[in-house]
């Protein structure tokens, strides 16, 4: 047993192994490891390489019986054509970016002074908020869903903008999280700017938030790649092709097309999916931290 | 008006209770629009859904009845919800063990990489942040029994071509295996996220303590180390996979023959194809109480690993 601590690099030393069967044994795990990834590494990119492939090549090439990966006669043109004549494919990408901007941005808005409170203040009623909102992080939107479809058929505002909206301007994960990153702001700061005349509205908006910019840019990306992708309540609450967001634009074209034209679909699959993976692709750990913290959701 | 009134009385408090007065408005007037829209989206619908789920409404039918609880009897003996809550789990059992498994292999596979592990990080993380729809139609395409790259392979190697999505034996493990492409990669995250606050003298003293090899390793420090992060991964992928609807939407509308029939399509179909709103809020009263417990493992569980 050893007494004291050894360095790094001496643990190895203890077993006696000659260079050259170590290097094999280690080259040989790093063939294994190798292989199981890019074996899995395949498996995940199948559909991607396909999807792009198959959006450049000819009608005969699709349908030929003999694979090939690369198409012999460049179809692009045709199909990104046919798929954006067809269907409003950057229409839906328009809705798309009209609804995530309105949706954040009212989380936030409503989210930010509901957490400060939450951490900062003493007021009546402030357990019961927290405990609704710890209630709330539990119900899925399938849940409310079907009053709210009631409420809003008889308001006579399905078909709209709103409607696909309304259900997630309250995001109580925001105010879960942010709550959590509040409560670490310095109370000496905030008590200094009371001391200066700040009002309260001053300090959350000029003082806390520019400091929980972390937390606000991870909620961001969570808020967008969740209502990007979501078609549950948008299939609900649209049936006008024009008000369709992505997921739900590339489910009616896939209805209508009923996957005769695989050219032009994967070309608009290729459209609908390109937004999100490109600022993926870009800003990398901001999306993998802000979509994994928020695996309490 | 109630703003005038505590100015007018701040003026003559002492500074500390003015202090408590400013922080009682504030902190009302902060979270009154939360709770306002709290109460409009969630707590009101839910109230209509118990109410509703005790009647026999029907979206524009002209008289309601009161059933009590006979939507729930009716669905115990439903064969269609039957079904769809066998599928469900059916499908999240595929799902689970595998998603967890292969997300915890890739992990600490990747663990110990330094200059690929961000093009694989990239590569596994890819279908977490794509648009499943748009991907669900690429899978369909890839599955076709003729036109499909996959029983095209499968014909070259000899082997007679598989009907992945219209037989109904094969429904769903394919799709659950196209869930876990989609899931695998995040909790791939979670796990790298737990294996890289696993602290490294752990493994040096291990070694000392005549601990060698990988798997010797994994299973004296690794695996019990992550053992909070195992379980809070399989508590969310067992939340997520629960809520399987897209892929069933897109590609076989419950079919063939009802064999991938799953229970929040069960409700879409309920509710918002057929109308029946009471029986419809009774099913999503079932699917409320399933996601409560999964949450309330979840609590559990995040407690346990905060007090690690």
């Amino acid at each position: 047993m050893a007494t004291s601590l050894p360095l790094p690099g001496q643990a190895h030393r203890v077993r006696p192994v000659t260079p050259a069967s170590a290097l094999a044994r280690r080259m040989l795990t790093l063939l294994i490891v190798h292989g199981v990834l890019i074996a899995g590494a395949m498996f995940i990119l199948l559909p991607f390489v396909w999807m792009v492939v198959t959006s450049i090549k000819s009608p005969p090439e699709i349908f030929a019986v003999d694979f090939s990966l690369w198409p012999k006669h460049f179809n692009g043109v045709e199909n990104y054509g046919n798929a954006l004549g067809k269907v409003p494919l950057l229409r839906f990408a328009l809705n798309g970016v009209i609804v995530c901007g309105v949706i954040l941005v009212v989380q936030v808005l409503v989210a930010v002074p509901c957490a400060y409170a939450l951490a900062k203040l003493r007021f009546p009623g402030r357990t019961t908020m927290f405990a609704l909102v710890l209630l709330g992080l539990c119900i899925p939107i399938q849940v409310p869903a079907l009053p709210l479809y009631m409420g809003l058929a008889r308001l006579g505002l399905l078909n709209t903008y709103f409607a696909i909206m309304m259900p997630f301007f309250l995001s109580v994960f925001a105010i879960f999280l942010f709550r959590q990153f509040f409560r670490s702001y310095p109370d000496e700061i905030i008590h200094a700017a009371r001391l200066d005349g700040m009002s309260e509205f001053e300090i959350v908006w000029r003082i806390v938030v520019p400091s929980a910019w972390p937390a606000i840019a991870a909620f961001s990306v969570f808020s967008l790649v969740a209502h990007w992708n979501d078609l549950y309540w948008p299939l609900i609450v649209i049936s006008d092709t024009h008000l369709a967001t992505p997921p739900l634009g590339m489910m009616f074209f896939a209805d209508a097309e009923s996957g005769s034209n695989y050219g032009a679909l994967t070309a608009a699959a290729t459209v609908l999916t390109a937004p999100l993976v490109i600022a993926f692709l870009i800003a990398r750990r901001r999306f993998i931290q802000g979509i994994t913290m928020t695996g309490i959701k | 008006m109630t703003a005038a009134a505590a100015v007018a009385t701040s003026a003559t408090l002492p500074p500390r209770n003015r202090q408590q007065l400013i922080e009682r408005l504030a902190g009302c007037g902060f979270a009154f629009p939360a709770f306002a829209l709290l109460l409009l989206i969630d707590i009101i619908p839910l109230a209509v859904l118990l109410y509703l789920s005790f009647t026999d409404y029907q979206l524009g039918a002209l008289d309601t009845h009161f059933l009590g609880l006979d939507n729930f009897a009716k669905a115990l003996a439903d064969p269609v919800f039957r079904r769809s809550i066998t599928n469900t789990f059916v499908y999240v059992a595929i799902v689970l063990p595998l998603a967890v498994g292969l997300g915890l292999l890739i992990a600490v596979l990747l663990h110990g990489r330094k200059r690929t592990r961000s093009f694989y990080e990239v590569v596994y993380f890819l279908p977490v942040t794509s648009t499943l729809i748009a991907m669900a139609t690429v899978w369909q395409f890839l599955l076709h029994p003729s036109l499909g790259p996959i029983n095209g392979m499968l014909r070259t190697v000899g082997v007679h071509e598989i009907a992945f999505l219209s037989e109904p034996a094969y429904v769903l493990p394919t799709l659950a295996a196209i869930g876990i492409w989609h899931l695998v990669g995040f909790n791939m995250v979670l796990f790298l996220a737990g294996l890289s606050a696993i602290p490294r003298d752990l493994y040096e003293a291990a070694e000392i303590d005549g601990c060698r090899g990988g798997i010797d390793r994994f299973l004296t420090i690794t695996w019990p180390l992550l053992g909070p992060t195992t379980m809070f991964v399989i508590v969310t992928t067992s939340i997520t996979a629960f809520k399987v609807f897209d892929t069933v939407a897109v590609m076989t509308r419950g079919g063939p023959m009802g064999s991938s029939e799953v229970l929040l399509y069960a409700i879409y179909l309920e509710g918002y194809q057929y109308f029946h709103m009471g029986y419809a809020a009774a099913l999503t009263l079932v699917f409320l109480v399933f996601v409560l417990l999964f949450s309330i493992l979840q609590t559990f569980v995040l407690d346990r690993r905060v007090h690690y």
